[in-house]
């Protein structure tokens, strides 16, 4: 009798859920079903907030057993062609949706407004040394830019030093350390670079690394490792991945800053949000060059797309729910423990929570 | 009954061998199919983008082959003349299952072992040997160079030229051996006059058979060396070029479009020169055989 209740409420309830054990009453059962969620979810996107999106889907998903979602880091391009294309509920991308896209993902969702697409991982890039003695590297953009350009080969060089007062430098060959493959933290270093000093960094900015003749390595894990193993190295890579190495404090305006949380998630209070294309879109001209006090600007950050409206009601809540998450301290938490980022600032999150009312 | 296994043998027999030969000839027309458009498209971009790597991978090819050589025949000379058998056998045993280890576990103790502690020693050789162009420097800090690359390399390829160097060491004519000696000939000017020539041929395919292995090998490359695209003799620097097998595994996966024909294209010039090599290295045994 219990199996064949159970059997036509699956029958009824295919499109929102499978059958639970808790539908020991078809009255009950129904009741629960419209406040508890379940379903599938697909998203696919930027495999930069990989980490994150799986603390996210664990998190979300312990609180909601019969959800079921799943995220597919197939890059950040991919993620926005799938998204615009309706194959997937949300997704993630490095860079905002511009031009065509945006139409197209403005048409997805039925209307300007209904587009979602918000700041969800902040994730500074640390630049990593491994330099005996020194404590405490500090670099101007310039020193920065020309170190990674190998025009300054020696720890003891001038430029080295002015930014560096009463710290003793050793003579020793400076190596610097950049990804071999293609990758969103080159193309963020390399646009901060070109931002704050372009008569140094004069390449073109790309996630592939412009200057040859310098150590590669393959990954996030291989730069770390090959800035670990070597003597006089540096190089750039998540923060969340430097470790016990040095991490240098970059000059921003008068004073140093180093990429802490705090200082990365700053960065979107003093960036320009793009020309407004729709009251739930959040999205940011990094500025890069700022002379903030306390902010960090070499950041990645990565967006979740996703809208108001979907064709099931479920679908709808859903999604909202899930997004509620993300920003949620709770989610912003999961995300800085699995993945190192910086959690959103209280002040853009009081901003996202009302624009998704 | 006696005919009919005959025929079902000879049939298996026949159809492994044809199927052998399919495959062979289903890759090369897989390469040269993919391969097309790149070379259609763009034949001297094509020839600039893989030239530093087919130069890459012959320079770690050769430091391979150079190193492992010698060490190989001494190793060999040692199991087939020089060590009592108790030792021998066990020796020989234990080069074997140098050739078993995978090549990832080469490269990650090339990378975490073998680099780190070379730094030293490539430092010195910049100091001290910098006027001869590989060791020009600027010595790498870390020792993921070409150098360390090739030593990994030459480590294994070793059980395969020593397994076939001794295989034929062991098949010197006892009456040539024993003539010599007879001759008032020391063991090293036995070994000289007898051994050596006999295997002469052997050492060379041996040495083939080797190189076609270390010109392919990807992974511990892959992981080892580090990478910026330049042609470059210098062996101890951090800026060098890649090989094909290894920019083809670290690329092929964030490729597309015209890119992954670019790469089929490597991929073929690395398929005929292996295929060269290993032909080479059947003739000259073949020539050893007939004698």
């Amino acid at each position: 009798m219990k199996l064949n209740r159970c059997v036509w409420l699956l029958a009824a309830t295919l499109a929102i859920g499978a059958c639970g054990a808790e539908n020991e009453s078809s009255q009950s059962g129904a009741a629960r079903q419209a406040e508890q969620l379940s379903g599938n979810l697909a998203g696919a996107g930027a495999s930069s907030q990989d980490a994150a999106m799986q603390a996210w889907i664990a998190g979300f998903g312990a609180e909601h057993p019969e959800v079921t979602l799943s995220y597919d880091p197939v890059g950040s391009g991919g993620g926005r062609e799938q998204f615009v294309a309706g194959g997937t509920a949300f997704g993630g991308t490095d860079s905002h949706l511009a031009d065509e896209e945006l139409t197209g993902a403005q048409e997805r969702c039925q209307g300007a407004d209904n587009l979602i697409e918000i700041p969800v991982y902040i994730s500074p890039i640390a630049i990593i040394y491994n330099l005996e003695g020194v404590e405490n590297l500090q670099l101007s953009p310039e020193t920065l830019a020309k170190i990674f350009k190998q025009e300054i080969k020696r720890w003891d060089d001038p430029a080295i030093a002015a930014d560096n007062p009463g710290a003793t430098l050793p003579g020793e060959r400076i190596t610097p350390v950049n990804r071999s493959d293609e990758s969103g933290t080159t193309e963020n270093f390399q646009e901060y670079l070109a931002a704050v000093v372009p008569d140094v960094w004069d390449f073109e900015v790309s996630g592939d690394w412009p200057v040859k003749g310098g150590e590669s390595a393959q990954g996030t894990s291989g730069v770390v490792d090959a800035v670990k193993a070597g003597k006089g190295t540096i190089g750039y890579a998540d923060a969340s991945q430097a470790g016990d190495l040095g991490v240098a404090a970059i000059k921003v305006g008068e004073e140093y800053v180093g990429p802490t949380p705090e200082a990365a998630a700053k960065i979107l209070e003093s960036s320009l949000q793009t020309d407004d294309p729709g009251a739930r879109v959040f999205t940011y001209e990094l500025a890069r060059d700022t002379t903030e006090s306390g902010t960090y600007p070499i950041v990645l950050v990565s967006y979740l797309m996703a809208c108001t409206q979907y064709d099931t009601p479920e679908e709808t809540a859903l999604v909202k729910a899930f997004v509620g998450y993300v920003i949620s301290p709770e989610g912003q938490q999961a995300a800085a423990q699995n993945a190192g980022s910086a959690p959103l600032s209280d002040a853009l999150r009081a901003k996202l929570v009302d624009a998704l009312q | 009954m006696t005919a009919l296994g005959d025929r079902l043998f000879s049939g298996l027999a026949t159809a492994a061998g044809v199927l052998i030969l399919a495959t062979l000839a289903g890759v090369a027309g897989f390469l040269v199919l993919e391969a097309w458009p790149a070379i259609t498209a763009d034949a001297p971009g094509l020839a600039k983008y893989i030239w530093p790597l087919a130069f890459g991978t012959v320079v770690a090819a050769a430091i391979a082959v150079v190193i492992a050589v010698p060490m190989a025949i001494a190793v060999a000379l040692f199991i087939s003349h020089i060590a009592p058998p108790r030792v021998a056998q066990p020796l020989s045993y234990l080069i074997d299952l140098l050739a078993a280890i995978p090549s990832v576990i080469y490269g990650l103790w090339g990378i975490a072992v073998l680099g780190p502690a070379s730094v030293g020693l490539q430092r010195w050789l910049e100091e001290h040997l910098g006027f001869l162009p590989f060791f020009a420097g600027p010595a790498s800090a870390t020792g993921r160079t070409m150098l360390v690359a090739g030593v990994v390399l030459a480590v294994m390829i070793l059980p395969i030229i020593t397994a076939v160097a001794r295989s034929v060491f062991v098949q010197t004519p006892r009456r040539l051996q024993e003539g010599a000696q007879a001759l008032g000939a020391t063991r090293w000017e036995m070994i000289r006059m007898t051994v050596l020539p006999f295997g002469r041929s052997a050492i060379i395919s041996a040495s083939m058979l080797g190189l076609g292995r270390a010109l392919g090998e990807t992974m511990a490359v892959a992981i080892v060396l580090s990478v910026s695209g330049a042609v470059t003799l210098n062996l101890i620097g951090s800026g060098n070029p890649s090989t094909i097998a290894a920019h083809i595994a670290l690329d092929f996966p964030e490729s597309s479009g015209p890119a992954v024909n670019a790469l089929i294209a490597a991929g073929l010039v690395l398929f005929a020169v292996t295929l060269a090599v290993n032909m080479a290295a059947r003739a000259v045994i073949n020539r050893q055989l007939r004698i």
